[in-house]
C-alpha cells in the first residue's frame, strides 16, 4: 500500500477547514484511507540518523496517509484533497478537457528501433502552469509515487517532464547503441556517454535499482528534440538541458514503457492532477504521437466512459435499500458522476480518466457501499444451509495429535522450509536422493528447499532445548513435500508423523512401543497379513548400523524407526543417544 | 549444656504440633577472634615490635624475622613509633622514635573481652573487625511456653496413612503430621500440544460449528496460475515479484493446467469480458506456469471453487481452511517466511456485503471479539473489500484483525460459476491472534525449532471466547 506524505496545514488549507488528528483519522477510515503516522521531517531524520542531523530540519507537521494500491488519483495532495472534497460534497468533480494548441501541435515520433526494448510512448503538454515550491515538490513526488507503484519501479512505465521552452519539437523517441548516446544528465556538470552513465549510476542509491531494465540490451531508449538535445534516456535519467524548475511555465510530459495501457493511465493521472495549476484550469494541451507504422494518436486520452448499472443490483450486492436517486448521489460523492435514467431504475455512471481502477460494475458497487458507509450497512446472516465436513487427512491428524500427547509426547511446530544441509548432508544423504523441491530465490540458506522429512526440525528443536530435563519426547504431524511428476505442479505433500526420544540411553523400546501404540490407535493389528503391521531389519544412513527397521503396514512400507547414527546426532549439535520414528499417515485414512 | 542441642530439642518439640510455643529471639554480641584473644593477652603486633627494639636499634632484616614483624612494623611506622635508617653501615636499621606508647588496640580488645563492647564507637569496632580481631555473632534463643496441646508425654506424628494402619485401625489413635498446603504439588508426567496448534484446533472447531466444510490444502507447491492468474491478479502485480514470492527452481513449471479455463482467464486479463474492461496487457502462459510456494491459501479456495463450478447444478457451499503459506519477506519480530492463514468462503445466490459482515460478526464473537468495524480496502481479487478492525482493550486502539471481501466476477465467471452466485470470503493469520492471546511479542517464541519447550509445557487450554489472563508486564505487539 503506497504511503503519501502531505503537510498537514497545507492539506487543511486546501480542504478549507481544520480537523483534530482523531477527526481526520475518522474521515480517512470512512473513505478507505489510513492515517498511518503523524510526524515531521525533523522527527523522521532524527529517527533515522539521530538528533544531531535533525537539527535545523523542518518541524512542519506531516500526515502519512496509506492509499489503496489501485487509487493512483490519491497519490498526491491535489488528488487527496479533490477526492475528499467531492466525498464531503464541498466541490463538484472537475471536468478534464483536452484542447488543441493555437499553434502547432507538439509531436513525438517513435522509431522502430524502440520495438525490442520499450515500444510505447505517450505525451502531453501543460500550458501556463504556475508552480510554487510546494506545488513543484508535489509534482516531483507524484512522479516518484507513480514510478514506485503502477510503473513497477519504472519497468512498465517511466515518466519524463521537461521545460518545453528550452526545447524545440518535433521530438524523436528512438533507441541507440549506448556508446552513441551522449548528453549532460540531470544534476551533472558535464556530458557522458550512456555507457559511462550506467557505470556512474551503479553506485547511485536511487538510480541503481533501474539500471537492470536496459543494462543488457544492445540499444538504449532515448528521446531527442529537433536540435538533437537529449530530453531523457528512459527509464534511467532525464537530460539537464530541459530540467524543470519552480519557474517553468510550459511542461512537456512523456511516458515511455512496455505497457501501453499503464502509460496512458500514468499520463492521465499527471495531467489531471496538475492541470489544476494551469491558467485554463483542468485543461491539457494535446500532443501527437506517431508510431513506427505511421499511425498517429493524440494524447492524453482523458477518456470518460459511461457505465450502466441497475439500482437494484447495487442494493442487492450491498444489502441495502436505497432509492436510485440516493444511489446516484452516493456514487457522485465517490467522483463517479451519476444520474438516474430510463425506467427510473437504471443509473448511468460516468467514469472519469482519474478512476482507472473502475473496470467492472463491482467496482461501482463498492464505491456506493463506501459512500453509504460500511458501518451503516445492516448485518444479516446468510441463509446458506450446509452440513460441515472435515478434510479426512486433517481429521485423522487431529485425532492422532491428542493421543500422541496422551502417550507422553510433546508436540512441536517446525518450519516447512529448510536448508539442503538439514535434509541431506546432516542425515548422511545426497541431496539428489531426497527428491526435494528447490527454491530458486532464497534470501538465506534456511529457505533452500521444502523439507522431505520432519526429523531435522525435531532434532533442531532438541538442540535449542538442551537445558530441558531429560528425557525429551517430541512429535510433529505435518506435511513434507516430494517431487512427483504425476501431479499437475510436479510435487506432492505427504502427511508425516515423526517422533523422537532423547535421553542418556537410546530408548529404542520406547519409540518401538510408541509405534505399537500408534498402530493400536489406527486399529492395525500386529502381523504379516494384509491388514497388519510388522517391522523388519533395515538400513539407512541416518541410523546406527543394526538399529534400524522399516515399518510395513497394510501391505506397504510406511516409514522407518531406529536409533540415530552418532554422526547425525553430532551434526545436529546433540550429545545424547536418540531414537526416532517417522511414518506417512496417508495410507491409514 | 551445648546451645545447639537446646535449639534442636525446641525444634523437634515444635514439629509435634501445639505441644509448646516457641518464640524466636535472636541477640547479637561481639566476640574476639583467636588472633584478637592473643592480642588482648600479649599486646598488638605493633606494640610487640616497638618493645623488641633496644635503644641502639635493630637491623630491619632481623626485625622482620620476629613473629609480629611484618604487620607490626608497618603499623608501628604509620603510628610514627619507629623509624628506619637506611644509611646504616650493615643495612637498614630500625630505631625507636618515642620513648613509650599506648597500646590502644590491646586496650580496646580487653574492653570487649570484659563484656564492655558498647563502650567502643561504631568506627572503632568496624576497624577491629576489618583487622579480623573482632567478630559479631548472632545468638538464637527461644522464649518457650506451653502450647495448646501441651503434654509431658509426647508421641511421634505419623506422616502418611498406611495399609497397615487401615487394617489394624491404629490410625484412630495416631496423631498425623499436618500437610503444608502452601507447597506445590508434583506435576504429572505428560505430553503437551503446541499452543499455536491448540488455537488452530479451536478455529477448526468454530468453522465446523458454523457449518463450514474443510478444503484440501495439502499442496504447498502451487502454479502461478492458481496462486495469481485464476484470482485475476495481473502478471505485473508486485506480489508476483521475486522479492515477495518463493519461486521454484525444480520443478520450475507446472506440468498441467486446465487449458480451457486458462484460455478464459487469459482473455479476461488481456481483453476483459464478463462485464469487465480487463487489464489490457499481454498475458503470458509461461508466467502462469511458474511454480511457487503458495503465498496464500486462496489458491486452494480457487481450486475448490473451480471444482464446485464444474458440478451442475450449482449447490451453495461454505468452505474453510487453515494451513501454511509462504512469503519471501524481510523477517522481523512479527514476520516469518511461513505462517498459517485462516480462510472462510461462502458461495450462494444473492449474498450481500451485509451478509459478509453478519457472518464475520458471528465468527469473531466466537473468538471473544465483539467490537468490530469495517474499513474500505483494496485487494486485487475482491471487490468490494473490507478490512476488519476490532477494538483492543489493552492497546486502547482499533487493530486490524482480518481482511475480507466479495470475490470479483472476473475471478468467478471464467471458472463457470453462475452469474448470480456471489462468493464472500475472509482471511486472517493464525499467528497474530495467538500472539495477542498468549502475550507473545516475538513470533520466534511461538513457531519454529527455537521455541522454548517450557513455554509449550506451560501453555494453558485454548479457550478463545474466555476472558484472557491480564497480559504479562511486557506490552503486547
Amino acid at each position: 500500500m503506497p504511503t503519501v506524505s502531505v503537510k498537514r496545514d497545507l492539506l487543511f488549507q486546501a480542504l478549507g477547514r481544520t480537523y483534530t488528528d482523531e477527526e481526520f483519522d475518522e474521515l480517512c477510515f470512512e473513505f478507505g484511507l489510513e492515517l498511518d503516522e503523524i510526524t515531521s521531517e525533523k522527527e523522521i531524520i532524527s529517527k533515522e540518523q539521530g538528533n544531531v542531523k535533525a537539527a535545523g530540519a523542518s518541524d512542519v507537521v506531516l500526515y502519512k496517509i496509506d492509499v489503496p494500491a489501485n487509487r493512483y488519483d490519491l497519490l498526491c495532495l491535489e488528488g487527496l484533497v479533490r477526492g475528499l472534497q467531492v466525498f464531503k460534497e464541498r466541490i463538484k468533480a472537475p471536468v478534464y478537457k483536452r484542447v488543441m494548441p493555437d499553434g502547432k501541435i507538439q509531436k513525438l515520433i517513435i522509431t522502430e528501433e524502440t520495438a525490442k526494448i520499450r515500444p510505447f510512448a505517450v505525451a502531453a503538454v501543460l500550458r501556463n502552469i504556475k508552480f510554487t515550491k510546494d506545488r513543484y515538490d508535489s509534482f516531483i513526488e507524484l512522479q516518484e509515487k507513480l514510478h514506485q507503484n503502477i510503473c513497477r519501479k519504472r519497468a512498465l512505465v517511466a515518466i519524463g517532464t521537461h521545460d518545453l521552452d528550452t526545447l524545440s519539437g518535433p521530438f524523436t523517441y528512438t533507441a541507440k547503441r549506448p556508446s552513441d548516446i551522449k548528453f549532460k544528465p540531470l544534476n551533472k556538470t558535464k556530458e557522458y556517454t550512456a555507457c559511462e552513465l550506467m557505470n556512474i549510476y551503479k553506485t547511485d542509491n536511487h538510480l541503481k535499482h533501474y539500471l537492470h531494465i536496459i543494462e543488457n540490451k544492445p540499444l538504449y531508449p532515448v528521446i531527442y528534440d529537433s536540435n538533437g538535445v537529449v530530453l531523457s534516456m528512459p527509464p534511467i535519467i532525464n537530460g539537464d538541458h530541459s530540467r524543470i524548475t519552480v519557474n517553468t511555465r510550459n511542461i512537456f510530459i512523456e511516458c515511455t514503457g512496455t505497457d501501453f495501457t499503464k502509460a496512458k493511465i500514468v499520463l492521465d493521472i499527471i495531467v489531471t492532477m496538475f492541470s489544476e495549476y494551469c491558467e485554463n484550469q483542468f485543461t491539457v494541451e494535446a500532443a501527437e504521437v506517431v508510431f513506427p507504422n505511421g499511425k498517429s494518436y493524440t494524447f492524453p486520452e482523458l477518456a470518460y466512459r459511461k457505465e450502466m448499472v441497475r439500482a437494484d443490483l447495487i442494493n442487492k450486492k450491498v444489502g441495502i435499500r436505497e432509492t436510485p436517486e440516493n444511489l446516484a448521489k452516493l456514487l457522485t460523492r465517490m467522483y463517479l458522476k451519476s444520474e438516474v435514467i430510463g425506467d427510473g431504475n437504471q443509473i448511468e455512471i460516468e467514469i472519469p480518466p482519474t478512476r482507472a481502477d473502475i473496470i467492472h460494475a463491482c467496482d461501482i458497487v463498492e464505491d456506493a457501499a463506501i459512500a453509504y458507509g460500511y458501518n451503516n450497512i445492516q448485518m444479516t446472516l446468510p441463509k446458506t444451509y450446509t452440513i460441515a465436513n472435515q478434510f479426512p487427512l486433517n481429521k485423522l491428524t487431529e485425532l492422532l495429535r491428542y493421543d500422541m500427547a496422551a502417550a507422553g509426547f510433546t508436540e512441536v511446530l517446525t518450519f516447512a522450509l529448510c536448508s539442503q544441509e538439514d535434509i541431506a548432508d546432516k542425515l548422511g544423504l545426497d541431496i539428489s536422493a531426497t527428491k526435494a523441491v528447490h527454491i530458486s530465490n532464497p534470501k538465506t540458506a534456511e529457505f533452500q528447499v521444502a523439507r522431505t522429512t520432519l526429523l531435522p526440525g525435531l532434532l533442531k528443536t532438541i538442540a535449542a532445548n538442551r537445558k530441558m530435563p531429560l528425557p525429551l519426547k517430541l512429535f510433529e504431524i505435518s506435511d513434507i513435500v516430494i517431487k512427483d511428476s504425476n501431479t499437475d505442479v510436479g510435487a506432492k505433500n505427504y502427511r508425516h508423523l515423526c517422533a523422537v526420544y532423547y535421553n542418556k540411553n537410546p530408548g529404542f523400546e520406547i519409540i518401538h512401543g510408541l509405534l505399537d501404540r500408534i498402530m493400536q490407535l489406527l486399529d492395525v493389528p500386529p502381523g504379516e497379513d494384509k491388514g497388519g503391521y510388522v517391522i523388519k531389519a533395515s538400513e539407512g544412513p541416518a541410523f546406527f548400523p543394526g538399529r534400524c527397521a522399516e515399518i510395513f503396514a497394510r501391505g506397504q512400507s510406511v516409514g522407518k524407526l531406529g536409533v540415530l547414527h552418532p554422526d547425525v546426532i553430532t551434526k545436529f549439535e546433540l550429545t545424547m543417544p536418540c531414537s526416532s520414528l517417522e511414518i506417512n499417515i496417508g495410507p491409514f485414512l | 549444656m551445648e546451645h545447639q542441642a537446646v535449639v534442636g530439642a525446641v525444634k523437634s518439640l515444635q514439629a509435634l504440633g501445639e505441644v509448646i510455643e516457641a518464640e524466636l529471639r535472636s541477640t547479637k554480641r561481639w566476640e574476639l577472634t583467636a588472633e584478637g584473644e592473643e592480642i588482648a593477652r600479649e599486646g598488638s603486633h605493633e606494640a610487640r615490635v616497638f618493645r623488641s627494639i633496644p635503644p641502639e636499634g635493630l637491623a630491619q632484616s632481623e626485625l622482620m624475622r620476629l613473629p609480629s614483624g611484618k604487620v607490626g612494623f608497618s603499623k608501628a611506622m604509620s603510628n610514627k613509633w619507629i623509624r628506619v635508617d637506611k644509611s646504616a653501615a650493615d643495612g637498614p636499621r630500625v630505631f625507636r622514635v618515642v620513648d613509650s606508647m599506648e597500646d590502644e588496640v590491646q586496650r580496646r580488645l580487653q574492653l570487649v573481652q570484659g563484656g564492655q563492647a558498647e563502650k567502643l564507637g561504631e568506627k572503632e569496632r568496624s576497624e577491629l573487625r576489618k583487622r579480623k580481631l573482632l567478630a559479631e555473632v548472632t545468638l538464637k534463643t527461644y522464649w518457650v511456653s506451653k502450647g495448646s496441646a501441651f503434654s509431658t508425654s509426647i508421641s511421634k506424628q505419623e506422616t502418611e496413612l498406611s495399609p497397615e494402619m487401615i487394617s489394624s485401625g491404629s490410625w484412630r489413635d495416631r496423631p498425623f503430621k499436618p500437610y503444608n498446603f502452601l507447597a506445590h504439588g508434583v506435576l504429572p508426567d505428560s505430553g503437551h500440544l503446541h499452543p499455536l496448534l491448540k488455537v488452530r484446533s479451536q478455529f477448526r472447531q468454530i468453522f465446523l460449528e458454523m457449518g463450514f466444510t474443510e478444503m484440501p490444502t495439502d499442496n504447498f507447491i502451487e502454479s502461478s496460475f492458481w496462486n495469481f492468474d485464476a484470482l485475476f491478479q495481473p502478471q505485473q502485480h508486485p506480489a508476483r515479484d521475486q522479492h515477495d514470492t518463493f519461486f521454484l527452481r525444480d520443478p520450475a513449471e507446472a506440468l498441467q493446467l486446465p487449458m480451457d479455463y486458462v484460455q478464459r482467464v487469459k482473455r479476461t486479463h488481456s481483453q476483459g469480458g464478463y462485464g469487465s474492461q480487463g487489464y489490457k496487457y499481454t498475458w503470458k502462459l509461461d508466467e502462469a506456469r511458474k511454480n511457487l510456494l503458495r503465498t496464500h491459501t486462496t489458491s486452494a479456495s480457487a481450486r475448490a471453487l473451480y471444482r464446485l463450478a464444474q458440478k451442475k447444478p450449482f449447490t451453495p457451499v461454505k468452505y474453510f481452511s487453515i494451513d501454511r503459506v509462504f512469503r519471501n519477506e524481510t523477517l522481523d519480530a512479527t514476520h516469518l517466511a511461513e505462517f498459517h492463514q485462516i480462510e472462510g468462503v461462502v458461495a450462494d445466490h444473492g449474498l450481500t456485503l451485509g451478509h459478509l459482515m453478519g457472518i464475520l460478526r458471528e465468527f469473531f464473537t466466537k473468538l471473544g471479539i465483539t467490537q468490530l468495524r469495517f474499513k474500505p480496502a483494496y485487494n486485487p481479487y475482491t471487490e468490494p473489500s473490507m478490512e476488519v478492525f476490532s477494538y483492543h482493550q489493552g492497546l486502547k486502539k482499533w487493530v486490524e484483525v482480518g481482511n475480507s471481501g466479495v470475490f470479483r466476477p472476473e475471478m468467478l465467471l471464467p471458472m463457470g460459476l453462475p452469474e448470480n452466485v456471489s462468493v464472500i470470503a475472509w482471511g486472517l493469520s493464525l499467528e497474530r491472534p495467538t500472539m495477542i492471546k498468549y502475550g507473545i511479542n516475538n513470533i520466534r517464541d511461538l513457531v519454529g525449532h527455537k521455541v522454548n519447550l517450557q513455554m509449550v509445557y506451560d501453555s494453558p487450554l485454548c479457550r478463545l471466547d474466555a476472558e484472557p489472563r491480564p497480559p504479562p508486564t511486557q506490552e503486547a505487539a
